[in-house]
């Protein structure tokens, strides 16, 4: 008996999914797709972040030759070669491999780099084989040189790039100097993708001018030695310019560069998710009330309210399934075209130079489909309810929503939940991630929702004082005021996408122009040089001068930016070399406050505000900077005098006066260039003569480029570095307005009886088709106002909570009110449209009949 | 004279260096140039290769017998010696050790290399003193050797005791290898150096005693184009005589060039010319791992003033074959052998291919 039933009921959820899907697939296609949305979103940024670290760890390793310790040096200058023996000979180290360690570029035409070492095969052979050239003969078999100093061995990805092959010769620039090598083997431990020369030490030190320096020593230790007293022992003996690298600790450097980027993007995409869940709740809503009079006739039949409740689960778990399903599929896809077309930063720029591979996680996709399956439940469970409580008897006589006009909403739960919101924003980062931070936006946009029944009433009694004239929106006014509840199904959606929306383009509108503000201060002169990617090199102090002199040039400030690792979890901060002078408004830096007096004989630097964050410095306080190239590990004591704004680099940087840096590192060499031209000169002309100057690998590595097309550049990074934002703000409009469909459309269904009631009362079809489009646009209004409200609070978090505290960088709030009227308008008409459309499909049906049906 | 050093040396052999390199002058070995002590037991570096050579037996306190060789070698390369890098390999310093136990039927050995600075790696000109990382060979103010050898397998802390003059080989220490003058080297050998000491295996010392052979030779132009390879042997005679007799070999086998010495307990030496040394061979035994055949069983005829003298050497056991193509070496044949009334070490190169210098 029991089974039969079973059978029966399960054989009648069939069939009224099947039919209400046969008969409405729209609803059910659109949350579909915004689950797969969601879900898509979250497994992509999952797949792209996981396959760049996997690449980067890989060159890590790669690089590392998988030696067990590494010493390595803050600076590119290295450290001074005597710490060799020091730790070749301490106790539980069986092997010292030491390495010269330069970025070079390979040839004139291609901006191909390849990271270069100076190895000791005799060291290398024992603690880092992977590294280990393979001569490969080509006719000449007595050429058996390993040591020979025009010797190069070049991986497969390296001769790949450089389209070279075994025989030939290849000039290599790093650190400033230019050398030709013959290319005799290749380094067949060397993982694939991976492009990296080895030649001999000596040669690597002479060559490239880095006598007496190291940038690293790799280690292996000695079978049963007790790490921890081994590191202990090192540290003893390590100079300021030099580092202990383990395999976790660059895992963990690689890590942090990019985990609040992702993060945040992980972020957007529960909230996809989350929208996603939204319109599953609002297509069920609907469907619910559209097949209220089926259920009652189901549970007079003896279906159990378990079996209700049930099957609306299942339609849910099915939309769920499909939408997740997809979105996996979809995830892949975008993982795959980002990585290929952005890089696996998707264009931020913590992973350059590597070229990862995508990685299927089948962990993470078995995650992200039970989060798209949850998403869905989540938004059928109210509607399961619902239906599941329906009372049989009243629903087939009365098929409208039996509400109470006089009730007055629950009060206290909306501010509850916006005070705890705005108390988690007060809350600090957690593991440099801003966990509080999205916690009270969460909060507060629950409580804005839950704020809803009460603020339209709140909102509308002000109106309630009026008597219109015109009786359509009278009646709008009043029915919106008595059912409160109902308007808060479509008020939450509006609220929740505005406010989002609004929060997000607050946010990046502040944003952008605090970065465009920014550019213009820190790029106030006309020409601004660059020599690619080789911070131990650049223009030696002849070239300098040579180009000083070129016609045209009325000012030329040469700059240098060395990466300075301060911390061996944290990725190297940037030491900027340049003429500081506050005395000339437009030659300073855009400072966040004043700059300190600085101390007699006092070294001043200015520490960026990631800087500040990460580092912990204050003004006035004194830091070592081991900065010096040719002293063994003495650092320079500096004073920090202020801090100044950078949103360019969010590891930080420190600037530092020209002269102070080359008195602190004995180096004179410079990578960048400020350039005011004199006037009447012609920038091109300008640049062509500077070229000329120099030589041709050097010219070839030159950018050169006009502030107005480095601000372009930079905006269009940072738009394409937005550009998941906008998709989800798409997203969260959709999801308002899908909102309001779903609302006015259940709505009108149910109150077919009451515009059949009216039209009997004299009442025009065109009356109550204006009195829909009334309450659309009244309730739009209400919703765009209370998500105004709350999206500018919630930009308030994204601006003064998550970004600092993700990115370590603050700006200033800054208001798109064109943006704002535009969003105003535009909801209030599509709210009015949607009520409008769907209002006209419920009055469409015979309205004498629709009363008559009532017995 | 021995050639595990022939890799390292191919290793540094000339090559495309660039045009305006400066290279290393290497003195040519001319005879009539007295050896100084104890200076000439240090390091010459201006010639291109160098070597102490120390092979021997040792007697367990448990009554077994153990070959062993203790080996460092030094090599000039072919490097440009304008460059003033420290790490630059003017000298590189090699060090190899192995022990020979009928119970283990093959040899343990482990190995050293090091381009020469830093303190790690260097060779004393002033006395016996060679260092390469924890590896070490020095020559006492007691005219004592010791030698400090730990491998993967085995650790060897030996002291020499010389009991005999030193040995100068050829005319007096001016050795020839060859039809040419210049191929030659300084030569001299210690022959009847007591051993005490200890041999630790599994990280149990064992007390040893026993006899070991110090060759020295330093030298820039060692084989003639058309070597392939030698065989050498040394042995320390009960009587208290030495003999050290070796032949460089063409490719058809037969010798290029022989030499070597015999001398009584009384202090007299016999040189030998080329035509007073004849190997001949009495087994030979075909290595599992590198199908070479060695000819392990030996019998060397000399002639002496009183007549030809035959030994015939007998090794401790056959498979004493050295493979060193791992760490980038030569595979040759390096073995304890016995001889009626005597005991020593047999070398056999150039077997398993055609060894280069």
């Amino acid at each position: 008996m029991r089974s039969e039933r079973n059978s029966i009921s399960t054989r009648c959820a069939r069939w009224m999914i099947a039919g209400e899907w046969r008969a409405h697939p729209g609803r059910a296609i659109v949350a579909a797709i915004a689950i797969a949305i969601g879900v898509a979103l979250g497994f992509a940024v999952h797949l792209i972040n996981a396959s760049a670290l996997n690449e980067f760890a890989r060159a890590v390793r790669t690089v590392n030759g998988d030696s067990d310790l590494q010493i390595h040096s803050v600076t590119p200058f290295g450290f001074d070669e005597a710490l060799y023996p020091k730790l070749a000979r301490l106790s539980g180290i069986a092997g010292a491999s030491p390495a010269v360690e330069l970025s070079a570029g390979t040839s004139e035409d291609d901006e191909t780099r390849i990271t270069l070492l100076g190895l000791d095969g005799l060291r290398a052979g024992f603690v880092t084989p992977n590294l280990i050239g393979r001569r490969v003969e080509i006719g000449a078999p007595e050429s058996e040189d390993a040591l020979d100093e025009s010797s190069l061995f070049l991986s497969q990805a390296a001769l790949d790039e450089t389209r070279k092959n075994i025989g030939d010769t290849i000039t290599l620039s790093a650190a400033g100097h230019e050398v030709a090598f013959t290319i005799v083997g290749t380094l067949p431990g060397v993982a694939e993708g991976q492009s990296i020369g080895a030649i001999d030490i000596a040669a690597a030190q002479w060559r490239f001018g880095q006598l007496g320096r190291l940038q690293r020593i790799d280690l292996k230790l000695a079978g049963g030695a007790d790490a921890e007293n081994i590191r202990a022992n090192i540290i003893a003996v390590l100079p300021a310019d030099a580092e202990i690298v383990s395999q976790e600790s660059a895992a963990r450097r690689s890590d942090s560069l990019s985990r609040a980027y992702r993060v945040n993007l992980d972020m957007l995409a529960l909230m996809a998710l989350l929208s996603g869940a939204f319109l599953v709740y609002s297509a069920q809503s609907l469907s619910v009330a559209r097949r209220r009079s089926q259920f009652a006739l189901l549970r007079v039949l003896g279906v159990q309210r378990r079996a209700l409740l049930a099957q609306v689960l299942a339609e849910g778990a099915v939309v769920g399934g499909i939408g997740a399903g997809l979105g996996l599929v979809l995830g892949l896809a975008l993982a795959s075209a980002a990585l290929s077309f952005l890089g696996g930063d998707l264009g931020g720029g913590y992973f350059e130079g590597t070229r990862p591979q995508l990685i299927f996680a089948p962990v993470a996709a078995a995650v992200f489909l039970v989060l798209g399956l949850l998403a869905a439940l989540f938004g059928s469970l109210l509607p399961a309810r619902e239906a599941a409580r329906a009372q049989p008897a009243v629903v087939l006589k009365n098929e409208g929503d039996v509400i109470d006009p006089s009730a007055v909403p629950a009060v206290w739960t909306a501010p509850i939940l916006l005070a705890l919101g705005g108390g988690a924003a007060l809350v600090p980062a957690v593991g440099d991630l801003p966990v509080f931070g999205y916690l009270s936006i969460a909060l507060m946009l629950a409580g804005g929702v839950a704020a809803m029944p009460l603020l339209a009433r709140l909102l509308l009694a002000p109106l309630q004082r009026f008597a219109f004239a015109a009786a359509s929106i009278d009646l709008a006014l009043k029915r919106l005021w008595g059912a409160p509840s109902q308007a808060a199904i479509a008020l939450c959606g509006i609220v929740a996408s505005t406010s989002l929306m609004v929060a997000m383009a607050v946010m990046i509108a502040s944003f952008r122009i605090s970065v465009d503000e920014w550019m213009v201060q820190v790029l106030p002169s006309d020409l601004y040089l660059h020599v690619e990617g080789d911070s131990s090199g650049g223009l030696d102090v002849e070239l300098q001068k040579k180009l000083a002199a070129v016609p045209g040039i009325a000012m030329i400030d040469f700059r240098k930016n060395v990466p300075l690792r301060l911390s061996p979890d944290q990725p190297p901060i940037a030491v900027m070399a340049r003429t500081v002078d506050f005395n000339d408004a437009a030659g300073g830096l855009p400072l966040i406050g004043q700059s300190l007096p600085v101390p007699e004989g006092a070294v001043p630097v200015w520490l960026s505000e990631p800087g500040q964050w990460l580092y912990g410095y204050r003004p006035g306080d004194f830091l070592e900077l081991p900065i010096g190239r040719e002293t063994a590990g003495e650092t320079t004591r500096v004073f920090v005098a202020g801090i100044w704004r950078d949103y360019a680099r969010q590891q930080g940087s420190i600037v530092i006066g020209n002269e102070d840096y080359t008195k602190a590192s004995g180096d004179v060499l410079r990578t960048d260039a400020a350039v005011d031209l004199a006037p009447g000169a012609r920038p091109r002309d300008v640049i062509d003569a500077m070229r000329a100057e120099l030589p041709p690998l050097l010219a070839a590595r030159l950018t050169v480029a006009e502030p107005q097309e480095l601000r372009a550049l930079a905006m269009q990074i940072f738009d394409r570095s937005f550009a998941v934002t906008y998709l989800l703000e798409a997203i969260a409009i959709l999801v308002g307005l899908s909102g309001v469909a779903a609302t006015f459309s259940a709505q009108t269904l149910a109150r077919t009886k009451e515009f059949g009631m009216l039209r009997h009362v004299g009442v025009l079809r065109r009356q109550i088709v204006a009195m829909l489009a009334a309450e659309g646009a009244l309730l739009g209004t209400i919703g765009v106002v209370a998500g105004l409200a709350l999206g500018l609070a919630i930009s308030q978090v994204l601006i003064n909570v998550v970004n600092p505290q993700s990115f370590h960088w603050t700006m200033e709030t800054r208001l798109p009110y064109g943006l704002f009227a535009t969003v105003t308008i535009v909801l209030i008409a599509a709210a009015a449209g949607t009520a409008l459309f769907a209002g006209r499909r419920a009055l469409s049906g015979d309205a004498v009949r629709a009363v008559r049906e009532d017995w | 004279m021995r050639l595990v050093i022939g890799f390292v040396l191919s290793l540094l052999a000339g090559a495309s260096l660039a045009a305006d390199a400066q290279l290393p002058a290497y003195p040519e070995v001319r005879p009539g140039v007295a050896l100084n002590f104890p200076a000439d037991h240090g390091a010459h570096p201006d010639f291109r290769t160098e070597w102490w050579y120390i092979t021997g037996l040792l007697d367990t306190a448990d009554g077994k017998t153990l070959g062993f060789q203790v080996t460092f070698f030094r090599t000039r390369p072919q490097i440009d010696q304008r460059n003033p890098s420290a790490f630059v390999p003017k000298q590189i310093l090699f060090a190899h050790a192995a022990i020979s136990d009928v119970a283990v039927g093959h040899l343990l050995h482990d190995q050293r290399v090091a381009r020469e600075g830093f303190g790690l790696a260097q060779a004393s000109t002033a006395d016996t003193d060679v260092v390469i990382d924890d590896w070490n060979l020095k020559r006492g103010a007691d005219g004592n050797f010791r030698a400090h050898v730990a491998g993967k397998e085995f650790t060897l802390d030996l002291n020499f005791s010389p009991s005999q003059a030193i040995m100068l080989q050829g005319e007096g220490g001016y050795s020839r290898k060859g039809p040419l003058g210049s191929q030659a080297s300084h030569y001299y050998s210690m022959p009847h150096l007591k051993v005490s000491g200890t041999v630790a295996r599994g990280g149990k010392p064992a007390a040893v005693t026993g006899s070991a052979w110090l060759d020295r030779e330093w030298s820039s132009s060692y084989l003639d184009p058309n070597a392939v390879g030698w065989d050498w042997v040394g042995l320390n005679l009960d009587d208290g005589s030495a003999l050290m007799a070796f032949q460089i070999r063409k490719a058809d086998g037969s010798a290029l060039w022989a030499g070597g010495s015999f001398r009584s307990a009384d202090g007299t030496t016999q040189r030998f010319a080329p035509e007073d040394v004849r190997f001949t061979t009495g087994r030979t035994w075909r290595s599992p791992r590198t199908n070479t055949d060695y000819p392990v069983e030996r019998m060397l005829v000399v002639r002496l003033p009183t007549g030809e003298r035959e030994f015939r050497l007998t090794p401790l056991f056959d498979d004493q074959e050295l493979d060193s193509r791992g760490a980038g070496g030569p595979v040759y044949w390096e073995g304890a052998v016995r001889s009626p009334g005597g005991r020593g070490y047999l070398e056999l190169t150039g077997y398993f291919k055609p060894l280069k210098l």
